[in-house]
């Protein structure tokens, strides 16, 4: 069935678009059909035809359903950069979207609904209206889908319109397909609202679990992962869940498959039976373990899934460990994720198999893997006691290979090996030693070290072996030299013989007037004084006895766990990380008008671009179709084009990654709200004034940001970045603000994430921000977090569920403050302007002559705050007390309560 | 979780975008361009190999096929085990389009392809992957009628994997059992792993809209039937069914009924986990005369049934990559050196049960090696064959029963082959 398209990519060079006009111009029907062929050819390879857009759309009105979706095609890619001329094609539209042949009304509705161009949305309501009741299953389910399309250009017309509710009724429609889709649009509305929309009752989940036995595969997953939200009432109505969703696990398609799994395990948390939670284990493994089987990107989904599964419920595969052996054929990236698993299930009924199979993947050739095999092999003893010996004496064999890297991670886990079991196989020391030439790389010659200090009064040429390392002192890597300071002391405090104290002379002048490393030098410093004032203090603190490690690499947070298997089958739970670190999606807003005019941007956007297209007429089969948002000729970027990378400059000054996500500032929604805080005066910036201020809209954090140039010059190039914080705040994309011409300003809605470069140390709400441009110097200021903007939109809590969090807390978690001079006038203001940051009203209760309050809130990773405030209305004194698993928080929380309250 | 793809796009093997279509209007070909040939210049990295990629602020998703790349990027937390299996399926639509699936065809047919990923996928959620039914309304232009098509009524039935319509003169089903076996040997001759995963592959040539309805040795099916059987009822560990079977009336009583696709599909895969004596067994000895020369003396041995034979038996045992002049004396089947794999083959066209068969080779190795002692590619030993006529589990149709109401009879047929599927000695 073969077609022969490919004569459409050649053309003749010259002319070709005076040409292209003159035949979508043509009387005859099949020239015209070819035109448009060529024009989308010319299209698929980057060429810029977006000049012929009145006479390809001429061709719409058309029988022929292959020349219509061709014509369709291209209005779904030029539409955006000709909004004026778009319209004509709306009449051709809604007459499609009543044609008698349901294909073609599907057509219709599906393909405005792509185009997002407001002129078009206007008209594409009544249409939508209409197919939504449509008799054919094929248009309504089309038009389900377009309510998301609708709602993503436009929320506000879908509920004025009523859209939502009709949307709501197809969930009860006879079709399966069409209630899958109509599942898939709400869930992924609910994603972007803040109110609740799609909120699943027990009747719905009924109704629901009754398609799920008749629509498509695709359908399937949609209703699984909306029903995977439902909270069941009680253990019996959880076990009656589950028993309708089991049968999915005997489904060919592996992503019906883990989502059921995913639904079983959430249900799994409310059922009470242990004799049903070990049944449903039992059934859960065998189509887990089927996984495996599947195609290597599938199984590495998978198997980045069963990381969690197994340490939220270990027995679900405790005895299959022999399925995650690795074999010859397995790309790279499912080994490793097999390795982790092994560890994972790793006891001491099967640990010798294990380790026979760790030793042969670490003699296999790729570097990578062979490390992470002696690595588990070292986390394997520090996991099983028992075992550890077993551990060691294979490392010692892997030793004797004598392989460089494999001798240098052995080196490096025997290190933690002692350290989780000190004075116990200091035997092997003496292998270790011999080779101890060939160590190169930081790790391994630090590891070595440390050992030899722990262990110098054992070691007999102690002295000798770190000697050797002395003499290139001021070449080692940092790490190094701190290990050598560090097991110089030691060996000087346990042998303080005459050579030692040499050593020690030299090491600690090195360390301190040869290096300009703080870090070594701050250590060196203490050393030196506590040797010098009190060598028995110095014997207490650098010989103290050294608390047991664990092996907590790879470890989830419990809370975190929780969310993570909430969202089995989905990035977040391939990337071990909650959505909010990663998901970048934000409104595409309103189109801007032709007429504003952004030269610098559309120089530095549209560069690149542009070579594309010229590269594309020289080689039309192999260059990129960039096309569809690169008109050449179109001056302001569409909202959501293509932003090339700008160089990081910022992100070398302060030492920090600047992932940047493409995203378009948004100039509307800023303005409305009151004026931002100045953070850096006009006096301070030379003329240049930023106010600044996080916010929070629609579940997502923005900063929002004003920027006024009083200088006397244009400002361009701003870039911003955010040091270490507490929450890990950090710039979702790179800062889009435009040429700032004299005299004027501009705004900006930055989105951010969470969880990108956390700072250790106790929560702070300070941010320290760095902004730069292209004419002056860098500006660094810093601002407050309100830690409200995290209050997540699922914060509230049932009062059963309120009271039973506060019960199950301890007492030391509880946080009190007084804010004498606050005055709560107006109650229920005042609820509404907490509902407003997240923070949701429970009860509310009389005590003597005050009253109690009792509010949640919740903080990403499912953190709750509990709160009570008391006072007596319309008098000074409001008293606060807040109980939550993280106290520590709590002077954040007061800075924004007293913030909130004053307001 | 709800999520969905931005884009989808199909890239050459340099990654340059080929085709592509945008759902959500966030993510930019030059953006996917740009990352992905950034992808492939580091291949050589193991650490970023994964095949879910976050590159600012978008998550790719892909996998390739001959020379191309098909690839979804997406801003949200979508369902990744989802995108990734329906770019599978888009292998398999291609592929029904067009034979071959690769970068020529997707130019040869741009307008097709179009088209179908306008219909595959709505605002980037899967929406429709079965490959004959798409063909039924999008047809490559040897085929394409002027006459406007309709959505064929399977699009959105419940019944979406088949047509209504269908006939056939002589209504006929093939079913194939066919078994492999998967197992791994380590290097003190334990068997570390076995399993067969097994798959019941169906061909329907039948009219109309047939209920079928499929009996086997199951054991947990006749024990409920509370009937004895004569020969063995056997266990199945995992199984798994094509969307067409019945999932709830299977989880009820264990039938298996249902309304099959026209044509050739994979009624159901099955596992069981329990020990399987090898079939072949290879044993290896390698010995090094001094530093010059290698000698491999292998033994086959077939520990099946006499009157089963295997055939297209092949061998493949590693031989160090320096190599040289090999001399091979086989007592049967021929052998040959495969330099390209640092592999000797040794293929036996038939090998009846109970049967044992010699191979030694010779080879020449340089005189010099490196000081360093690196890390030899420890290949395992890897068998392949096929012994018809055989199944591993003692699997048996019991019955096929097809009922249409035009009152037809419909003959099945049915076959059964054990292969060898991920069969790995490390002995060498």
């Amino acid at each position: 069935m073969s077609g022969h398209d490919s004569k459409y990519f050649s053309t003749t060079k010259k002319g070709e678009i005076p040409e292209l006009k003159e035949e979508l111009n043509s009387q005859y029907k099949d020239k015209r059909k070819d035109a448009v062929k060529k024009v989308i050819a010319a299209m698929t390879v980057g060429k810029d035809v977006s000049s012929l857009f009145t006479d390809v759309v001429n061709c719409m009105q058309t029988e022929n359903l292959e020349l219509k979706k061709l014509v369709y095609l291209y209005l779904i890619n030029y539409a955006k950069s000709q909004p004026d001329l778009a319209i004509l094609a709306v009449n051709t539209f809604v007459k499609d979207s009543q044609d008698p042949n349901p294909l073609i009304r599907a057509l219709a509705v599906r393909t405005m609904g792509c185009i997002r161009v407001d002129k078009i949305t206007e008209y594409l309501c009544d249409p939508l209206q209409r197919c939504l009741k449509d008799d054919d299953p094929y248009v309504r389910k089309t038009a389900a889908i377009c309510v998301a399309k609708l709602y993503d250009i436009n929320a506000e017309l879908v509920e004025d319109r009523g859209f939502l509710d009709s949307l709501k009724d197809l969930i009860s429609d006879n079709n399966p397909m069409v209630v899958a889709n109509a599942v898939a649009a709400l869930a992924e509305i609910q994603e972007n609202s803040s109110r609740p929309i799609f909120e699943i009752t027990s009747h719905t989940l009924s109704k629901l679990l009754t398609a799920l036995n008749e629509c498509t595969e695709w359908g399937q997953v949609f209703i699984l992962d909306a029903l995977s939200k439902y909270k069941a009432a009680d253990a019996r109505e959880a076990e009656n869940i589950v028993e309708r969703v089991t049968p999915r696990l005997q489904h060919a398609n592996c992503a019906v498959v883990l989502s059921a799994v995913k639904m079983i395990l959430q249900q799994m948390e409310l059922i009470t039976s242990t004799d049903v939670v070990r049944n449903l284990c039992k059934k859960m493994a065998p189509p887990l373990v089927t996984l495996l089987s599947a195609e290597p990107e599938i199984q590495y989904v998978a198997l980045r899934n069963i990381n969690l599964i197994v340490q939220r419920r270990p027995t679900i595969l405790a005895h299959e460990i022999k399925v995650f052996f690795c074999k010859y054929n397995d790309p790279i990236y499912v080994k490793m994720e097999k390795l982790e698993i092994m560890i994972k299930l790793a006891s001491d009924r099967n640990i010798d198999q294990v380790l026979l199979e760790f030793k042969e993947y670490a003699t296999e050739v790729d570097v990578d893997f062979v490390r992470k095999a002696v690595r588990a092999i070292g986390r394997c003893a520090i996991k099983l006691e028992r075992a550890a010996e077993r551990c060691i004496s294979v490392l010692l064999e892997l030793i004797k290979i004598k392989v460089n890297y494999v001798v240098q991670e052995a080196i490096i886990v025997i290190k933690d090996i002692f350290r989780r079991y000190p004075n116990t196989y200091e035997s092997i020391i003496a292998t270790l030693c011999e080779s101890l030439d060939t160590l190169d790389e930081p790790e391994a010659k630090a590891s070595m070290i440390w050992i030899i200090g722990e262990y110098a009064e054992r070691i007999d040429n102690a002295d000798e072996l770190l000697e050797s390392f002395l003499e290139s002192f001021p070449e080692e890597p940092a790490q190094v030299q701190l290990q050598l300071l560090t097991a110089t002391v030691k060996l000087f405090l346990k042998k303080p013989t005459e050579g030692p104290q040499q050593m020690i002379q030299v090491v600690l002048n090195n360390a301190t007037v040869e290096t300009d490393n703080p870090d070594l030098r701050d250590r060196a410093y203490i050393y030196w004084r506590l040797l010098s004032t009190d060598p028995e203090a110095a014997k207490d603190v650098v010989l103290a006895e050294k608390p047991v490690i664990t092996d907590d690499s790879n470890q989830i947070d419990p809370s975190l766990l929780d969310e993570l298997l909430a969202n089995i089958a989905t990035l977040s739970s391939v990337y071990h990380k909650p959505p909010e670190a990663f998901v970048t999606r934000v409104k595409t807003t309103a189109q801007r008008t032709e007429d504003e005019d952004y030269p610098n941007g559309s120089e530095q956007g549209y560069s690149d671009a542009a070579s594309q297209v010229a590269d594309g007429a020289a080689s039309p089969p192999t260059s990129s179709s960039s096309a569809p948002y690169t008109p050449a000729r179109q001056p302001a970027p569409p909202a959501a084009a293509a932003v090339p990378q700008v160089p990081d400059l910022l992100g070398d000054l302060i030492g920090l990654d600047n992932s940047g996500a493409i995203v378009p500032a948004d100039q509307s929604a800023a303005s409305s709200s009151p004026p931002l805080p100045v953070l850096l005066p006009a006096s301070t910036g030379q003329g240049l004034q930023i106010s600044a201020q996080l916010t929070r809209q629609d579940g997502q954090i923005f900063y929002s940001l004003l920027f006024e140039n009083n200088t006397q010059i244009p400002l361009d190039g701003f870039m911003i970045q955010f040091n270490k914080n507490t929450f890990g705040l950090a710039a979702a994309g790179p800062l889009q603000v435009p040429q700032l011409q004299p005299g004027t300003s501009a705004t900006t809605l930055l989105p951010m994430v969470l969880f990108q470069n956390l700072s250790a140390g106790p929560p702070s709400s300070l941010l320290q921000i760095a902004v730069k441009n292209n004419q002056q110097p860098v500006w660094y200021f810093s601002d407050k977090i309100p830690i409200n903007v995290f209050f997540t939109e699922d914060g509230r809590m049932e009062r059963g569920s309120f009271l039973e969090t506060w019960r199950s807390l301890p007492d030391s978690n509880e946080v009190l403050k007084d804010f004498p001079g606050i005055v709560v006038s107006n109650a229920e203001a005042t609820l509404d302007r907490l509902a407003a940051s997240n923070m949701f009203f429970i009860a509310k209760r009389k005590h003597a002559n005050q009253d109690v309050f009792y509010f949640s809130a919740k903080i990403p990773r499912g953190v709750p705050f509990l709160i009570e405030l008391t006072t007596v209305i319309g008098n000074p004194g409001v008293k606060s007390a807040i109980k939550t698993p993280n106290p520590d928080m709590a002077p954040l929380f007061f800075e924004a309560i007293e913030t909130l309250l004053k307001a | 979780m709800a999520g969905a793809a931005s884009a989808l796009f199909l890239l050459d093997i340099k990654g340059r975008v080929l085709i592509w279509r945008d759902y959500r209007g966030d993510v930019s070909a030059i953006q996917a361009e740009r990352f992905l040939t950034k992808f492939i210049e580091k291949e050589d990295d193991p650490q970023s190999q994964d095949p879910v990629v976050y590159d600012s602020g978008v998550t790719y998703m892909f996998i390739q096929h001959n020379n191309v790349y098909l690839m979804v990027a997406s801003r949200q937390n979508c369902n990744a085990a989802s995108l990734l299996l329906f770019l599978h399926r888009l292998v398999d639509v291609f592929k029904h389009y067009f034979e071959e699936f690769e970068e020529e065809s997707l130019r040869d047919n741009f307008v097709v392809v179009y088209e179908l990923l306008d219909e595959i996928m709505d605002f980037g959620f899967p929406q429709y992957t079965e490959a004959k039914i798409l063909s039924e309304f999008i047809k490559t232009d040897a085929y394409r009628m002027e006459v406007t098509q309709r959505p064929p009524m399977a699009v959105t039935n419940a019944v979406s994997w088949r047509s209504e319509g269908i006939r056939y003169k002589k209504n006929e089903v093939f079913l194939d059992v066919v078994e492999s076996v998967n197992i791994l040997v380590n290097i003190n001759g334990q068997i570390i792993r076995s399993d067969v995963v097994g798959a019941l592959k169906m061909r329907t040539h039948l009219s109309g809209m047939p209920e079928c309805k499929l009996g086997l040795n199951d054991r947990v099916l006749l024990e409920a039937q509370g009937r004895t059987t004569k020969g063995k009822a056997i266990d199945l560990d995992d199984i798994k069914f094509h969307q067409c079977v019945r999932l709830a009336r299977f989880e009820n009583d264990r039938t298996i009924s249902f309304i099959p696709p026209d044509g050739s599909f994979d009624l159901m895969t099955y596992r069981l986990s329990t020990q399987v004596k090898p079939l072949i067994w290879v044993e290896a000895q390698v010995e090094k005369h001094s530093r010059s020369r290698i000698e491999i003396m292998v033994k086959a041995r077939s520990q099946y049934k006499d009157r089963s034979t295997a055939t297209n038996v092949e061998i493949e045992l590693p031989v160090p990559s320096d190599a040289t002049n090999p001399n091979v004396r086989t007592s049967m089947g021929s052998a040959a050196y495969a330099p390209e794999n640092d592999a000797l083959v040794w293929k036996i066209k038939s090998f009846p049960g109970n049967k044992e068969y010699m191979l030694r080779a010779e080879f020449s190795l340089p005189s010099i090696t490196a000081e360093e002692p690196a890390p030899e590619r420890k290949a395992p030993i890897r068998v392949k064959f096929e012994i018809p006529y055989f199944t591993v589990s003692g699997i048996q149709v019991r019955y096929l029963k097809i009922i249409e109401k035009s009152g037809y009879q419909a003959l099945p047929w049915v076959r059964y082959i054990t292969m060898a599927g991920e069969y790995e000695l490390r002995l060498m």
